[in-house]
């Protein structure tokens, strides 16, 4: 691909973005926090786009772009490293951190790493002084981070800051359930999901019929089936035990697809969403059963 | 029509008139640096502050960016004047201590030392080619770019703009910049040489449709020798 092509995509994806923020006098900064969010900075032939088709001065647009500390005009890499300096992350030992990560990442302040994977950055505050030392990563926040954890937060950032870690994340926690109708456990242990015993049901869907266990993981949408199940079907759900079937009087509120109640070892009830993939789910620890 | 005093001296001026203006016409010498005719104020130089009001409420304003209003009491060379001009020049001079305008105000001040950390910059940014690129040469080819510490004038990407004429107006206007231009690469860069005897457009025919502000122009009155 030469550079006049390059810049000639550039030219028209950008003229998408110009022509949504038409006519509006202080769109300049939308555009541009477009462009960057498109291309993870602002190519120099964009801003010229913009300046031609806006009908301002390059060089006022130019102005902006230089002036806020978001906008970059250099390529950016794949993760946005963000160390804060501010006073009080800086008296918690802030500027080791950035230290160790200038280390670590081999770069300056502002640069970015070799194989375009990483970009350090400092900011002056984030409004999170309580949890300082802060680094965001991606936009995720890490909190009192010392120059020791420098090397596990490049790591996960790696591997993908978006996987949740089950065992550590505590949003997540195993919920053991049984069937609202013979109070059954439908809890499978010889048959783990996500390393914990699995929920066993029997579920139909057209002529098809057979087992399903799902993670008992609070969070986790792991399914394991004995038939494959096409995305967006509604399945029912049955008891493998009294083979009534799991049917409540609610609806998923994301897809008004028909909810399944299971009752919660300990008081409660959860609701699950019978499409599937759909994430819809309910759960009231103190519920009494939706029949 | 509005009535002013300005160092007990009545004066009515026009609506609109700024003290600058009304104090200068009065004979009131007041200096400026990003002050010039013809181009909007823009009160970055902070030299020609002027004292408004009376007692407590005394305060100190820039005369080149400040209406005249009716009754208003004006002192352009009090006490507390010259000390904050005297200050603004040891400043100046903290950073610019090339600049032979700032030299000579500083001289016509009495300032005789700087305490400051001693820079040697070349710039003050106080917008005159700015405004004079946007306004008079309708090109705006030059603006202002960066933040804070960083803030800086030049073109966009440091490359030479499409819109420049090379005029060299904005170095005719220049209080602190003493011959910016290299004359090595007279295509990349502002002219201006007839500020010395060696004008590159004297050997090189580029810049036959420049419009050129420096007068008197030595390469052209030597061309027509």
């Amino acid at each position: 691909m030469t550079t006049e092509t390059i810049s000639g995509v550039i030219g028209i994806s950008v003229s998408g973005i110009i022509e949504k923020h038409a006519g509006d006098r202080g769109g300049l900064i939308s555009i541009l926090q477009e462009i960057q969010s498109r291309y993870g900075y602002l190519p120099a032939e964009a801003l010229k786009t913009v300046a031609e088709q806006t009908g301002r001065s390059l060089v006022d647009i130019y102005g902006v772009a230089t002036f806020y500390r978001s906008f970059s005009l250099k390529p950016r890499g794949k993760h946005l490293t963000s160390v804060c300096l501010g006073t009080a992350c800086h008296v918690r030992g802030g500027a080791a951190v950035g230290e160790k990560f200038k280390r670590e990442l081999g770069v300056a302040v502002g640069e970015t790493t070799a194989d375009r994977e990483f970009t350090l950055e400092t900011v002056n505050c984030l409004g999170a002084c309580a949890l300082g030392p802060i680094v965001v990563v991606d936009g995720h926040y890490f909190s009192n981070v010392s120059p020791v954890k420098v090397k596990e937060i490049v790591e996960k950032a790696k591997a993908g800051l978006d996987k949740v870690e089950i065992f550590r994340d505590q949003r997540i926690f195993a919920v053991e359930v049984g069937c609202p109708r013979c109070n059954h456990s439908l809890m499978d242990s010889d048959h783990p999901v996500d390393g914990y015993s699995s929920i066993r049901v029997t579920v139909s869907f057209g002529d098809e019929h057979g087992w399903l266990r799902l993670s008992c993981l609070y969070g986790s949408y792991t399914v394991e089936s004995e038939f494959k199940i096409p995305p967006d079907a509604v399945l029912n759900f049955f008891c493998p035990h009294c083979h009534t079937e799991l049917i409540g009087a609610s609806s998923c509120p994301e897809c008004q697809a028909p909810m399944v109640p299971m009752i919660v070892r300990g008081g409660g009830v959860v609701q699950i969403c019978s499409r599937r993939g759909c994430k819809g789910h309910i759960l009231d620890m103190g519920g009494s059963l939706p029949f | 029509m509005i009535e002013l005093t300005i160092n007990g001296l009545k004066l009515s001026v026009e609506k609109g008139t700024t003290l600058l203006e009304a104090a200068r016409f009065l004979g009131f010498p007041i200096p400026t640096l990003c002050h010039m005719d013809g181009l909007t104020p823009y009160g970055a130089c902070r030299l020609c502050v002027v004292e408004i009001g009376e007692g407590a409420r005394a305060r100190l304003v820039s005369s080149c960016t400040y209406p005249a209003e009716d009754g208003l009491k004006i002192r352009t060379a009090s006490s507390r004047v010259m000390k904050a001009r005297k200050m603004i020049l040891e400043l100046l001079l903290a950073s610019c201590p090339q600049s032979k305008t700032i030299q000579d105000l500083a001289s016509a001040y009495e300032v005789r030392q700087q305490r400051f950390k001693q820079e040697y910059e070349t710039c003050i940014l106080c917008g005159l080619c700015v405004r004079m690129c946007e306004e008079q040469m309708m090109a705006k080819a030059i603006g202002f770019r960066g933040r804070g510490e960083h803030r800086s004038i030049g073109t966009p990407f440091d490359v030479q703009s499409d819109v420049c004429r090379l005029c060299g107006g904005c170095m005719y206007v220049c209080p602190a910049c003493q011959l910016r231009c290299t004359y090595t690469e007279p295509e990349k860069a502002i002219c201006g040489g007839c500020a010395n005897l060696s004008p590159p457009c004297l050997e090189k025919e580029q810049f036959d449709d420049m419009m050129c502000y420096m007068k008197p122009c030595v390469a052209c009155e030597i061309r027509k020798d």
